[in-house]
């Protein structure tokens, strides 16, 4: 159940929304960081054992 | 065994990846529970009424924004002092998480402070070195982005961090010695009295552990990422002379 937040509604619901936003999108970004860089990793691994055999 | 055994990029990612889901897990349970205890059921304060509820998100962002900026300081030194890369990387991974940090404090104080205080922003000392660590962080991020040799950015990076730990230092002690501005002292002491009730003091600290968790997760995921980056550059350099 939504607590009675009273005249400070805006600045309690803001605080939490831009928090919870900018958490996710940082948690966003490291995963993002972390998926594209295996993915290179793992074609030039395998660029490199095509090449050495 | 010695620490400097975890500095090996090998033994480090092997390790981390036994931490990271027991990690991953902590910091989900603490902040998730963390932020809907605070949320849901702490009551309103007899005098901040419901805007006491900021509180959970401000002062452990405000806390972890500083610790990070400790935690890149720890290991700025040991890559200037060592050069173990792992450290090096991890300062690098920790920025991004300290500058997030940092943004939450500042705008959930701001937040806070216009209904208490009667104004977002006062240049108050705490307030101003917190603003200026902040751009710390953005200058850090942007000097590695500038810099094309790793070993290079490493170190001018390394020397800003230093320099940056002055305001670090200067936005948690500030309140001790400079006792002029709105920002009001720690939240939390360990001088005898209670500053706090519990019914406030116990979420507090679930929040505390849920940021600290959240931070160690997202540094674990950079820097084991920063190292596949540098293992890719090491390949693409061979490819290219081959």
């Amino acid at each position: 159940m939504m607590p009675d937040l009273g005249r400070y509604a805006f600045e309690v619901l803001s605080s939490y929304a831009v928090t919870l936003g900018i958490l996710a999108a940082v948690v966003a970004l490291y995963l993002w960081h972390d998926a594209r860089t295996r993915a290179a990793l793992r074609d030039a691994e395998r660029r490199r054992q095509a090449r050495d055999g | 065994m010695s620490l400097w055994e975890y500095a090996n990029p090998t033994k480090f990612m092997a390790t981390t990846a036994a931490v990271l889901p027991w990690a991953v897990g902590v910091a989900v349970l603490t902040l998730g529970g963390g932020l809907l205890w605070a949320f849901f059921l702490t009551p309103d304060d007899f005098r901040q009424g419901s805007t006491v509820k900021i509180m959970f998100l401000h002062v452990p962002a405000a806390m972890m924004a500083i610790n990070a900026w400790i935690m890149m300081l720890v290991t700025s030194l040991v890559w200037l002092i060592r050069r173990h890369h792992v450290s090096a990387l991890a300062a690098r991974a920790a920025a991004p998480a300290g500058l997030a940090f940092t943004v939450i404090g500042l705008i959930t104080g701001a937040l806070w402070g216009q209904p208490m205080w009667g104004t977002a922003w006062v240049w108050d000392p705490r307030l101003t070195s917190f603003l200026v660590l902040c751009l710390f962080y953005i200058g850090y991020l942007a000097l590695w982005q500038a810099i094309e040799d790793p070993d290079t950015a490493a170190d001018l990076t390394a020397v800003l961090c230093l320099v940056g730990s002055v305001f670090a230092l200067l936005s948690r002690y500030a309140v001790f010695f400079w006792s002029q501005g709105l920002h009001q002292g720690p939240s939390l002491s360990l001088q005898p009295g209670t500053r706090m009730d519990w019914a406030y003091k116990a979420p507090l600290y679930v929040c505390m552990v849920g940021f600290a968790a959240l931070f160690v997760v997202l540094v674990l995921i950079g820097t084991r990422s920063m190292i596949r980056a540098r293992r890719l550059r090491a390949l693409e350099l061979r490819e290219r002379m081959a």
